[in-house]
Parts: C-alpha cells; structure tokens; sequence
C-alpha cells in the first residue's frame, strides 16, 4: 500500500534534514519527501500536523525474554510494546533460555517474530557457547542464520585468552562483537556504583575500576584481533575518555550509553528503590555529564534503552535480590525528550542517536528517511501528557521508575516496511 | 526514611538511625531508662503490650538479638512467637511477600526482623499491613538500630553526655551494620569525632562523606578517644582477600592493655560481641576494669522495650512502676 504522512516536522539526520514536509512512501520504501512524485495518488493519507517524522529507533538490547522466561515477557508482547514506542527494529539480546547460541534457536525467535506482525527483531548470538566463557559459540552458523552481531551480553568472560580468541574467531567471520566491558572478579559481587550511597546502604559495590580495566583490555584485544567492535553501555566518565582517545588514535569502535545512565546517578536509589537496580551501576553525577557531553559531542554513537522487563516478584524484593533493569520500550521517548528539554543536547542529536547510529553499527540499510529506504518511520506528538501506569504500559514488564509520573511526549505512529503497525490518529 | 514515621512524626517502624531527629534518639534512651529498674524487680514485667503479638522472624541465624528481643517482648507482656525461616525457603520456593502475607493471616501486630540482605526490613516494613509495626533486628550490612541505641544508652550511662566525645570504631567497618548505625546515631547525639578504625580493606569507600574520620593504625586512632567500640571480626574475613591471618590481625589492630593506655584515661571498651578473644580484643582487656560489654547486652534488653512500646505506640512512662 502507498502512504502520505502529511504535515509533520521531518527530522532525518542521515540526510540533514529537519522541515515541515510530507513523506511518501510506496512498495515498503521511502519513495520521497518534499513534492509529491508525478502521477502518485496515495492509498491514505495520514494528517500529522503539530508532530513530528523521524526514521524508526532501533533499540541495540532488547531482552525479549522468550524463549525460557515467557513469564516475564514474550517476543509477542515486546515487539508491540516497541511498535508502539516507535521502535521498527530491535536486537535481540542471546540471553534466552536456550540460549542464541546455534541456528535452531535463531529460526524459533524469528518465527515468532514474524508472528507477532510488530517491530523486526534482529538476533544478536552468543560470543561463547550458553554465554559460559569457556567454549566459543558456532559464530559461522549464527552468521548464515541471520545474526546481526555477537555478544556474550553482560555475561563477563573471566578467561582472557578465551575472550581473545573469540575476538580472533569473529573476525575471521567477519562479524561486529558487542562487546560489554566487564570484569568478572571486580563485579561479580556488587550490585550498585561503589561510591558514597553504597556505603550508605550497606550494598556491596561494583567500583568504577571494574569498567575502566575492562575497556583497556577489551580496546587491547580489539586492536590486535582486528575485529569490528561495539562498546555497549558505557557507565563511567573514565570509559569514555578512553574510548575517545582510542578513536583519535585511528582505532575504529563504536559505542552506546544507556538512557538510564544519561537520566539518573546511584543517588536516584535512595532507600532501596529496586528500579533503579540497573547493569551496568548508575554512577555519579560527574559521570553522567560526562555520558552527556558524550553523546552531544558525538564521542558515543548511540543511545540504548536496554530494555528488560521482568515479572512483579522480580522486582518486589529487597534490592540486592531484585533482578536487574528497567522496561524502557514505553517511556522511552518521553525521556528522551526530557534530556533534550534539560539541554543534554539537542533534538536532532538525539534522534541520530536513537536511529541512524544504531542503524551504522548494524550496517542495516535503515535510520534514514532518504529515498530508497526502507519505509520504517516514527511519529510522535512531543506535547501529548500521558501518566504511567500498569495499565497503559504496553511491555509486559511494568518495572518503570516512571510508574505514575505524567510524561511529555507519546509515539502515535510507527510504520514498517511501509506497513502500520501502530497508530493512535483518528 | 520517612517511611519509619506516623504522620504525627512519631516511630510507627524502627528501621534505621537514619534521617531520625535527636529528639527522637533521646526520647528512646529516656524510655528505655525508665524501662532499665523493670529487670532489677522480683517481677520482671509490665502489662503494655498485653494481647499483642510479636513475630521474631530470623532469616539469618542469631542468637543473643534474637533472645534479647524475646525477652523484651515478655517483659511486656506480649506473646511471642519465634520462626528461623531458612535462606533457602524463600529464595527457592515462596517469595519474600508470600511469606510475609501469611505471618499476617497468622494476626500478628509486629515483625522483629534479621535478614542477610541490605534494605530487608525497609522492603518488609512497605509490604506489610497498616496495622502492623516492624522492627529491624540487623540487615545486612545497612543498619543495626536497636544495637545502635543500646550502645548509645551505654554510653550516656558512662559518660553522661554525648558532646565533646570523642568515639573510635575500630575493625571491619565495611561490613558491618553496626557500624554504620552507631556512626549515625553518635552524630545525631552530637559527639565531638566518630573515627573508624582499620585496614584499608576493611573501610569502605567514601565513609567521610558518612561522617566519620578515617585511620589505618589502630594507635593513631583510638588516642586520646573517650570511647573505644571493638567490631567482631567475622570468620570468613580472616584467611581472605581481605586479611592474612587472624594472629596478624591481633598483631596490628588488637586491643591490648598497651594499646588501651593510648585511649583517654578514663575511656570506656565496648563490644556488640560475641566476642573473638585473642583477635579483637585482648581478655584482660575484655574483662577489665574499663570494659562495659556486659552492660551492653543488659541494657539490650531496656533498649529494646523501650523502641517495641514505642512503635507500639503505648506510654513508656507507664512502665517505671
């Protein structure tokens, strides 16, 4: 079907591009913006004056839960929920149960992918085989099965000579490595930043050298393996001064924060909040300035929700106990639009950040509006009022630290492959 | 933690010294003085919390809070019911608030709860019916309030004020939830300095921001202190990472007669106990003239009733005679 999204401000950082236009779209791709194509007449026509067009975000962690913890979530509900955030694309994170790490459970996920007819899932595969560190993962097989990258998530890897293998390995098969840097010995027991407030709580904590050793080593084997890396979630003001000199030394890494680390520090925990649980820790606020000024000055590529929903009992349960991380699908835009309102840095860096530096990273063709691509779009109404609550969350996963706040900014519009998926105007 | 106050701002839970006003530090102490002769008597007890019921719920093993506590409660005339609820029970099967839901079903009117997990009874007192009160008998390694204030009432006995005190904790400071209680509750009462005494490893990150003055060498920090509060050192910090050996621990921050004499003349020794002798503290030191560990678990009991008719909300003048 053919497409006129008419009206809106059209922000498309690929090709520079931020004007009130129309976008047309014909055989799931752009086919223009500006004037209409001689002799096009549209299937519809949708009016999104007052809003405003970008190219569909796609989120680098997406922990779909299934299969193995339907009960936290499914690919089904999740690949709605991000529809319905203005996600087109999502990767899968490998730490299902099975794990990705062989073909047979890329085929499984996406068929249930297709199922759910929402946003594209994407695979990323195991780095090592179940994520254990110990014996590489069938990279070639997950490579032909369709894996964008590989990863072994936030598991760390505490054999150095097999993580430098794996980065070898990698290499040689011409695939991107995701790359977490963690350090087993120094993390393994924390559950939050070293710092003032964990001493104040009596939480065991994950200090700052933890990171800082890891991205050295892991920028170490990156050059001399010769692999395509991507730092994922960096946390410490630290890490990106060193992934920063890196690159000026010629080094060609990529890297993303998470939108928690740019939002909150470990002081959002005060008295035990479990959603702000987060791996990596939320640090210090001298850290997140920096993480920031990262993403303004283009030092970090992108920014990742890291999407994780988990069942209530997961969260309700002293903070030690509870499980990691935040479902970020729904709230995603509104804090986005938030860092941009408290001048983190400007809208359009911010939506480059969401679509067309993920978009790079997984060398997908996508995260731009330019003629030819494929028709993934997000509309958002960026002074739409919406209050959180469990019944308006579409992810099944209600572990927001925006429970019950009212938020700016909601996605009314979500179109893939030319298709819509989700659509909230009249 | 203004989750432990009423709306009238007084105790409904005791969770932790933290965020609580010196008045209401005071108030507990004063209480638990008019409590302390109950104990002395033929007939140990008083009728406040007749007809209520107070569950012990130990998710760690403990011996002397959990008795102290108990005997607390039958001072006051409550009932009380103890139940050791193994780790593994709620880790594997029933949840946390499933447990807690049925404790309810059973009508008790207060949890005293020990649990290995920081915030544990933070998180227990935001689950719990309205009615109910809860009481943290140690969590973690976050707070130990009624410990803290027994060890304050210790100290205001011998001392008779808190301002110009100068008070060293010495030991396993990162570890321990006595600590952290102790170093709120003495900057609340005003002391002049809290030190915190130990190795490097044994000293948290940033714990000057908490208020208190750090030293490497036990000599350097228990000079010229009022009050010297030994830490248990726990068996599993010995032979680690942490710590060579216990006899080089003795060596280098026990408290021996020699290293005592550095301390001010006429300063007082405490201990939350059990004691390790020979690796924190030296026996002549434990049971000399300037010990007052004893007294310590004694006033344990005061301490304790005086903060369960509180939460309670029931007259503590009452319980004098």
């Amino acid at each position: 079907m053919s497409l006129c999204l008419a009206g809106a401000r059209v922000i498309d950082p690929a090709t520079n591009t931020d004007k009130r236009t129309n976008v047309y779209i014909d055989g799931g791709r752009i086919l223009k913006f500006g004037r209409p194509p001689q002799g096009f007449t549209p299937d519809e026509t949708i009016d999104l004056r007052g809003q405003i067009l970008t190219p569909g975000f796609i989120e680098l962690a997406a922990h779909l839960r299934e299969p193995g913890f339907e009960y936290k979530a499914t690919i089904a509900s999740e690949s709605k929920a991000a529809a319905a955030g203005g996600f087109t694309s999502v990767c899968c994170t490998p730490d299902t149960l099975p794990v990705i790490d062989n073909a047979s459970v890329v085929e499984h996920i996406k068929q249930r992918a297709r199922g759910a007819r929402a946003a594209r899932v994407l695979c990323l595969g195991a780095l090592t085989h179940g994520l254990e560190g110990n014996v590489l993962a069938e990279m070639y097989a997950l490579k032909e099965s369709g894996c964008v990258a590989v990863t072994n998530a936030d598991h760390a890897i505490r054999d150095t000579a097999v993580l430098r293998h794996a980065l070898a390995y990698a290499a040689s098969n011409d695939l991107a490595v995701f790359l977490h840097p963690v350090e087993y010995w120094l993390s393994h027991d924390g559950k939050m930043h070293e710092g003032a407030v964990s001493t104040r709580l009596g939480i065991p904590g994950i200090p700052e050298a933890e990171e800082i050793i890891a991205v050295n080593r892991d920028l170490t084997l990156v050059e001399e393996t010769g692999v395509r890396a991507h730092f994922c979630r960096l946390s410490s003001a630290r890490s990106i001064g060193l992934i920063a000199r890196a690159r000026r030394a010629g080094l060609r890494v990529t890297a993303d924060v998470a939108l928690s680390n740019l939002l909150f520090t470990d002081r959002n925990i005060g008295s035990f909040d479990p959603n702000f649980h987060l791996r990596p820790p939320l640090r210090e606020a001298r850290d997140r300035t920096r993480l920031r000024s990262s993403i303004r000055k283009r030092e970090v590529d992108a920014i990742c929700g890291n999407h994780e929903p988990h069942d209530a009992d997961s969260k309700a349960t002293p903070f030690s106990l509870s499980a990691p991380g935040v479902s970020s699908f729904d709230t995603f835009l509104p804090a986005l639009l938030s860092l941009v309102e408290q001048g983190a840095f400007d809208l359009n860096t911010a939506i480059a950040a969401v679509s067309q530096a993920p978009a790079e990273i997984l060398g997908l063709s996508a995260g731009t509006l330019a003629p030819g691509a494929p028709a993934d779009i997000c509309v958002f109404d960026p002074a739409q009022q919406w209050t959180v609550s469990n019944n308006n969350l579409v992810s099944a996963g209600k572990n927001t630290p925006f429970l019950h706040q009212t938020l700016d900014g909601k996605v009314t519009l979500t179109v893939i492959d030319g298709r819509i998926v989700y659509n909230t105007n009249g | 933690m203004k989750q432990q106050l009423d709306d009238q701002g007084r105790l409904k839970h005791f969770l932790t010294i933290e965020n609580l006003s010196r008045a209401l530090l005071v108030e507990v102490l004063d209480s638990a003085e008019r409590f302390a002769p109950v104990g002395e008597r033929a007939v140990k007890n008083v009728p406040l919390l007749r007809g209520k019921t107070v569950a012990n719920l130990f998710f760690e093993p403990s011996t002397r809070t959990r008795t102290t506590f108990e005997l607390a409660a039958k001072r006051l005339s409550a009932d009380i019911i103890n139940l050791n609820i193994a780790a593994s029970a709620t880790s594997k099967g029933e949840s946390l608030s499933d447990t807690l839901r049925t404790l309810e079903a059973m009508q008790c009117d207060m949890f005293v709860v020990r649990h290995q997990n920081s915030g544990a009874a933070t998180f227990i007192a935001s689950q719990v019916a309205p009615h109910i009160s809860v009481i943290n008998a140690g969590d973690g390694r976050y707070a130990h309030p009624t410990q803290a204030m027994l060890d304050m009432f210790t100290i205001r006995r011998a001392k008779q004020r808190f301002d110009g005190l100068v008070v060293a904790i010495v030991g396993d400071i990162a570890h321990s939830r006595v600590a952290r209680s102790e170093i709120q509750a003495l900057n609340t009462l005003g002391v002049a300095e809290v030190r915190v005494v130990g190795p490097k490893t044994l000293i948290p990150n940033k714990i000057e921001a908490f208020g208190a003055k750090v030293f490497n060498r036990i000599e350097s920090g228990i000079a010229g202190a009022d009050v010297v509060i030994m830490l248990r050192l726990q068996q599993e910090r010995m032979n680690s990472a942490l710590l060579p050996s216990a006899q080089e621990y003795f060596q280098a921050y026990g408290l021996t007669e020699r290293r005592l004499k550095l301390a001010a003349n006429d300063a007082i020794v405490m201990h939350p106990g059990p004691i390790n002798r020979g690796i924190e503290i030296d026996s002549a030191v434990a049971d000399g003239p300037q010990s007052v560990i004893l007294s310590q678990v004694t006033h344990g009991i005061a301490v304790r009733m005086a903060v369960m008719s509180l939460v309670m909300g029931t007259q503590a003048t009452t319980g004098a005679n």
